[in-house]
């Protein structure tokens, strides 16, 4: 029978809001054709039921950021066959990741009453920096439609049809007015991943980057036009600074603004 | 002597990680642990240094599940620090926005996560197997509470529509009103939920809980509200430090909030707003709770699902009312003030599985100084570790299996989230 066995599906959480998992139990109409299309062997969110690796297709969420996560994430590279991540913690480091900016011993006594219970590393990093990645899925969250074109190519032995290219593109397609043209409004759609819709430049703010750095972003051009429209350097650092602050490109475009600070 | 363990390494179907362990010893339970081992984000350390403004954005990243309530409650938190004031459509539009995530997180927790363990099953996917008209009416009403996110949120995980003071974009008349025919379905399938959870088979259990929630003059309370509770607290939101404390456990990577004072647990949640505000559910809400024998106050923890239910009925009910009376405001937000020297704000709002406390101090260019965020699992943490204790001493007889299945069912009791308590479960069961 073994020629019939359906692909075994893990799902994984390291540190993170478990928000993109959920992006799986959201699939409201395809849930039931997804659990009969895969044996779901590991998905802890969503069941007790647990089958050993190893898995033909394992979707990770979260960053490491503990020295047990570091161990625990080579453990399930190796009972994996394809190891996909999903969101902007497990590609990026996510918004925890803003502590490789700062002091941890710090912050875990802001946090903790007790800091010496707390076992912690002192950054938190992207998935693919510890073992080798086949796929990422971007996004804080991750876009639903996104989710079943990688899981529908998995299934079928084909790379996913996914965009590489920035919000701008999408929010011309949307018909949306360019609010950085039209009102001024700080945006990061120019150097963003599109896959989220551009909803927000739709709801009349700006971009905020959770989709993490597009292939070949111009951050120092739009650093520029930030600062024409009046945004000051900390806050263009803030700008950069959210959800991928650890994405390399966002991470230089942040440190840059400060350097410039300083030199200026 | 005999000395026994119990250990679950990782709970399922729960929010996040998190462990049990439980002791025996001669027969006598010794210790019982949640153990919360998610990893630490740190939040409350970084939003040092960040903007007011931001709070929305990033404390939503604490919980997927339920990022409504993160927003809700830094939003209400900075605008009582500000002195701002925020009624009328843009009030009601809040509240429209809570009842779609009431209205996805209780059936995702009654039919995916709960259910499960009142008929026997691992998961709602074996479950859908034998019962799926029940998982996929679950997954229908999920749904609806998802689209009403997206519709004023702009997406249901995230919602990227909330800002201090209001919403970036005020839905227009029209937008809302073409809603409403997918909220008259949600609202036949709520009251089938009632009926549907009303059926399962309850342990015969009661405890005597403090339950802690809002309070509101004339509403069953979202976003507003006195804290109050059955054992006679009530005090205003902004003096939550003087009633509660937050205590570190040795096994925790999350905070245990008590009482200040006696140091004793409270319960949040469903069960506590239940008790706190039956007056205040009305319509089909009301006449469902008393068409299945609800009792006025529910102490039995296993019933939180049929109490899930009839909020889930109330949510949608709320909904409608609140687009039918809609007008959409001039502007869709409030203009917050310049920040007038170091002020300070606390806010309370009612996440589906309970208070979710924020305080912040803002410096006079606008920088958070200082944050302090209280999840609704930190506040139930010390509340579950009794009801195991008393779970474990009632079953002593079961076997292995059967104990650590009924523990794990009795800490689902409380639809945790653990990624926000980490700011939750693995069990460990010792018999000595």
């Amino acid at each position: 029978m073994a020629g019939s066995r359906k692909p075994r599906l893990g799902v994984f959480k390291f540190a993170s809001c478990d928000g993109c998992q959920l992006s799986i139990l959201d699939c409201e109409d395809e849930l039931l054709a997804i659990a009969g299309a895969v044996d779901i062997a590991d998905f802890r969110e969503a069941s007790r039921a647990v089958l050993d690796g190893p898995y033909d297709l394992s979707l990770v969420e979260g960053s490491v950021t503990t020295p047990h996560d570091a161990e625990r994430i080579k453990e399930i590279r190796a009972q994996s066959k394809a190891l996909v991540t999903i969101g902007a913690c497990a590609t990026a480091g996510g918004i925890q990741a803003l502590r490789n900016f700062g002091n941890v011993e710090e912050y875990r006594r802001v946090v903790y009453a007790k800091p010496e219970y707390i076992s912690t590393l002192a950054t938190s990093t992207a998935i693919a920096d510890h073992v080798p990645v086949d796929f990422e899925l971007r996004g804080c969250p991750i876009s639903k439609v996104q989710l079943l074109e990688a899981l529908g190519a998995f299934l079928q032995g084909r790379a996913p049809n996914l965009p590489n290219e920035s919000v701008c593109i999408e929010c011309k397609r949307r018909g949306n007015v360019c609010v950085m043209v039209a009102h001024g409004t700080p945006c990061l759609g120019p150097v963003t991943q599109a896959g989220c819709g551009a909803i927000c430049p739709a709801f009349n703010r700006g971009c905020y980057g959770c989709f993490g750095p597009q292939g070949t972003p111009n951050t120092a051009s739009l650093t520029s036009q930030l600062k024409v429209l009046g945004v000051a350097s900390p806050g263009v650092q803030r700008l950069f600074r959210t959800f991928n602050a650890n994405a390399p490109a966002f991470k230089a475009a942040s440190e840059a603004v400060l350097a410039e600070g300083k030199s200026t | 002597m005999t000395e026994k363990t119990i250990a679950v390494d990782y709970l399922a179907r729960v929010e996040g990680e998190g462990a049990l362990k439980v002791r025996i010893h001669d027969n006598k339970v010794e210790e019982v642990q949640l153990k919360i081992f998610e990893p630490p984000r740190f939040f409350e350390a970084f939003l040092r240094g960040r903007s007011y403004l931001e709070a929305p954005d990033i404390t939503a990243r604490i919980c997927g599940i339920c990022p409504v309530a993160y927003q809700m409650s830094s939003t209400h938190a900075m605008e009582r620090a500000l002195g701002m004031k925020v009624g009328g459509p843009i009030r009601a539009l809040r509240r429209l926005l809570y009842c779609g995530e009431w209205i996805e997180s209780h059936p995702l927790h009654i039919f995916l996560l709960h259910a499960p363990d009142f008929l026997g099953y691992e998961d709602a996917i074996q479950m859908a197997k034998d019962y799926p008209d029940a998982v996929k009416m679950g997954l229908a009403l999920k749904k609806v509470g998802n689209a009403l996110m997206t519709l004023l949120g702009g997406r249901e995980i995230h919602p990227i529509n909330v800002r201090v003071g209001g919403f970036y974009r005020a839905p227009t008349v029209g937008e809302l009103k073409e809603f409403r025919p997918q909220l008259e379905h949600a609202l036949k399938l709520a009251e089938e939920t009632v009926r549907f959870s009303a059926g399962l088979d309850f342990p015969a259990v009661e405890e005597d809980y403090e339950f802690v929630s809002l309070r509101h003059e004339h509403e069953y309370p979202l976003c507003e509200g006195e804290i109050v509770s059955n054992k006679g607290l009530k005090v205003p939101q902004d003096r939550w430090d003087d009633v509660f404390e937050e205590v570190h456990m040795p096994y925790a990577n999350a905070l245990q909030s008590v009482r200040k004072g006696s140091g004793t647990s409270y319960h949040v949640g469903p069960l506590a707003r239940y008790a706190n505000n039956r007056d205040h559910l009305t319509g089909r809400a009301d006449e469902l709770a008393r068409s299945v024998g609800l009792e006025k106050v529910v102490r039995n923890p296993y019933k939180s699902i049929i109490v899930r239910a009839v909020e889930t009925v109330y949510a949608v009910e709320e909904a409608l009312r609140i687009i039918d009376a809609y007008q959409r405001p001039e502007l869709s937000y409030v203009e917050p003030p310049a920040v007038p020297g170091t002020v300070s704000g606390g806010a309370v709002t009612e996440a589906p599985r309970g208070i979710l406390y924020h305080r912040y101090r803002i410096g006079p260019g606008g920088l958070i100084e200082d944050a302090k965020i209280v999840a609704p699992t930190s506040q139930n943490q010390k509340r579950i570790e009794e009801d195991l204790r008393h779970l474990v001493e009632r079953s002593l007889a079961l076997d292995e299996a059967s104990l650590t299945n009924a523990c794990e069912r009795a800490v689902r009791n409380y639809d945790p989230c653990i990624s926000c308590a980490t700011h939750f479960l693995k069990m460990d069961v010792q018999r000595d």
